[in-house]
């Protein structure tokens, strides 16, 4: 295990953010952190950062203790956090080689070593341009390339494609890959968004400072039963009202999830027609869906992986 | 580690030069606006050298105070966020910085000085090495300030106000505007006790060295600043090795 995090408890104040979280994450693998704003995957980044020490608990990265030397913890990661990191008015080039002294290279070893990164990432074309007059997208390859620079053995990323247009995510994600396919490298990533935690070979659902499942994607996706179908009310109806109607007519549960109603069940596209016909002028709409991490979630946590007024 | 240290600090102190050197406006900036108080105060009391050296402080003033004001920002979510979760020596952040401040401030004093002959003062060669050095002293000692306060400061707002309420009212009672000597007993007491009182006394002593206002010793002026400037370079790379970054969610 490559990173182990063992009991991890955090404060702000009288406000507890991670409660006794553990975890562990195998060698090569892409670990993924899902969960809502303010669920403590910030504070646990930043832990295992070193950036913030932590109260309680133990955590270990390839062998390094965090209680131990932190320069030792921070030579073995690579980092990637939510807002860029890159200066702005140096260059592609320049970047990459004042980073790489902030880890100790120096140097031809340096020189061959950004080379190199330049070209994996497609970046030789703009090496000489200011960062400023980059795209978002490239701008996160820079950012990745970068955090290789002293080869280390995990990256860590934070939101690692917040503001990025679904198709810049994909590109990013289909490096994001090959680099542990073809180096063993081991990413430990938080997302509050569902189509990113796809990404994940092993998933860590987390809610309120607690680890709620940990599964791959798939798995965690058949642990709900069936479909999903989530029904509208008519106006004036109260989806609480909705769902104690459908729940005493189909003696199955069904809850109230912000303004729907929503039931899990097998052969959902049948349960849907009957519920409309035993239910005349109660629903306004009605939905179908294959599960959904997002249904995982909800059916563990209780509430939505997103807050609707969310952007 | 001491490797690491060097290369930590040198990175450092190049991304400052680089900056400064890229951003033109900051450079003209920053000579442009003494060089008119210098121009207004002096010729207001028609004595263009005995304001010399008041303006060249300022000048050293604002770039190194002022070079350090990005700190507040970059430390949140900038590059200095990322050079805090790398393992170079966190007092490499401050040295490069402090470094770089003062480079700048002692490049831009040096400009300044072409100036000089318009007082009437030549500018003897020989006397350039030890203005240079006069002014790295003091671009050191401001940019060790500026950087400790900044580091102390939630944002640029808040920073810009604290300069303008600590660090003007210390340059006018420096030397810069009236001299020592002639001052009020209660404000001589008070320039005595003034950092920036000895950081002038330098740059009036390596510089003007036939002034007629009498102003403190060369040699305890250097002193006093080589030992306010460890004091804030101290102070500040304290307070970035304690503070645990990022305290809130």
């Amino acid at each position: 295990m490559i990173v182990t995090v063992d009991n991890l408890t955090h404060a702000f104040g009288d406000r507890p953010v991670l409660r006794g979280l553990s975890f562990q994450v195998a060698r090569g693998a892409s670990y993924g952190l899902l969960g809502p704003n303010g669920c403590g995957k910030s504070t646990l980044f930043r832990i295992l950062t070193t950036l913030l020490p932590p109260q309680s608990g133990t955590a270990t990265i390839d062998g390094a203790p965090l209680s131990g030397r932190s320069s030792a913890v921070r030579r073995k990661l690579g980092v990637i956090f939510q807002s860029s990191t890159l200066d702005q008015r140096l260059s592609v080039e320049e970047n990459l080689l004042a980073h790489g002294h902030l880890y100790g290279l120096s140097g031809p070893s340096l020189r061959d070593r950004t080379r190199t990164l330049m070209e994996d990432f497609d970046l030789l074309d703009r090496r000489a341009d200011r960062v400023s007059l980059l795209s978002g997208g490239f701008r996160r390859r820079v950012e990745i390339a970068r955090a290789l620079i002293h080869e280390p053995p995990v990256l860590l990323m934070d939101e690692a494609s917040s503001g990025l247009d679904p198709a810049a995510r994909r590109s990013l994600w289909l490096q994001l890959h090959r680099l542990r396919e073809q180096r063993g490298l081991t990413i430990l990533f938080t997302t509050h968004l569902m189509d990113e935690a796809e990404n994940a070979t092993t998933l860590l659902l987390l809610s309120e400072g607690r680890a709620l499942a940990e599964d791959a994607p798939e798995a965690l996706k058949a642990r709900v039963g069936g479909d999903v179908v989530l029904f509208h009310p008519a106006p004036g109806i109260p989806p609480e009202t909705l769902a104690a109607e459908i729940s005493a007519a189909f003696n199955r549960p069904a809850f109230a999830s912000g303004p729907e109603v929503r039931v899990e069940t097998p052969n959902g596209h049948r349960f849907l027609a009957e519920a409309m016909e035993t239910l005349p002028g109660r629903i306004h709409a009605a939905q179908l869906h294959r599960p959904t991490l997002e249904d995982v979630f909800v059916r563990l946590a209780g509430h939505p992986l997103e807050e609707h007024v969310d952007a | 580690m001491l490797n690491l240290f060097l290369l930590a600090t040198s990175a450092v102190w190049r991304r400052e030069i680089f900056h400064f050197w890229r951003e033109r406006s900051r450079v003209l900036g920053f000579v442009g606006s003494p060089l008119i108080f210098w121009l207004v105060i002096g010729s207001g009391f028609g004595d263009l050298a005995r304001f010399f050296s008041g303006a060249l402080l300022m000048s050293v003033m604002f770039t190194a105070v002022f070079a350090t004001m990005s700190v507040i920002e970059d430390r949140r979510e900038g590059f200095l966020l990322a050079m805090l979760a790398s393992p170079a020596p966190r007092c490499s952040i401050v040295i490069g910085k402090v470094l770089g401040g003062a480079t700048m401030a002692a490049v831009q004093g040096l400009l300044f000085l072409v100036c000089l002959p318009l007082t009437g003062t030549p500018l003897p060669l020989s006397a350039l090495p030890g203005a240079a050095f006069g002014l790295a002293l003091t671009g050191v000692a401001f940019t060790s300030m500026g950087f400790w306060l900044a580091w102390r400061s939630k944002t640029p707002q808040g920073f810009h106000a604290l300069m303008n309420i600590v660090l003007m009212p210390l340059w006018m009672v420096s030397g810069a505007l009236f001299a020592h000597d002639t001052a009020h007993p209660w404000m001589r007491a008070l320039m005595s006790v003034n950092p920036l009182t000895y950081f002038h006394a330098i740059l009036q002593r390596t510089l003007l060295p036939a002034s007629t206002t009498p102003a403190p010793g060369l040699s305890p002026s250097i002193a006093i600043t080589a030992a306010a400037g460890l004091f804030f370079l101290t102070a500040a790379i304290y307070a970035v090795e304690r503070r645990p970054q990022g305290s809130a969610a």
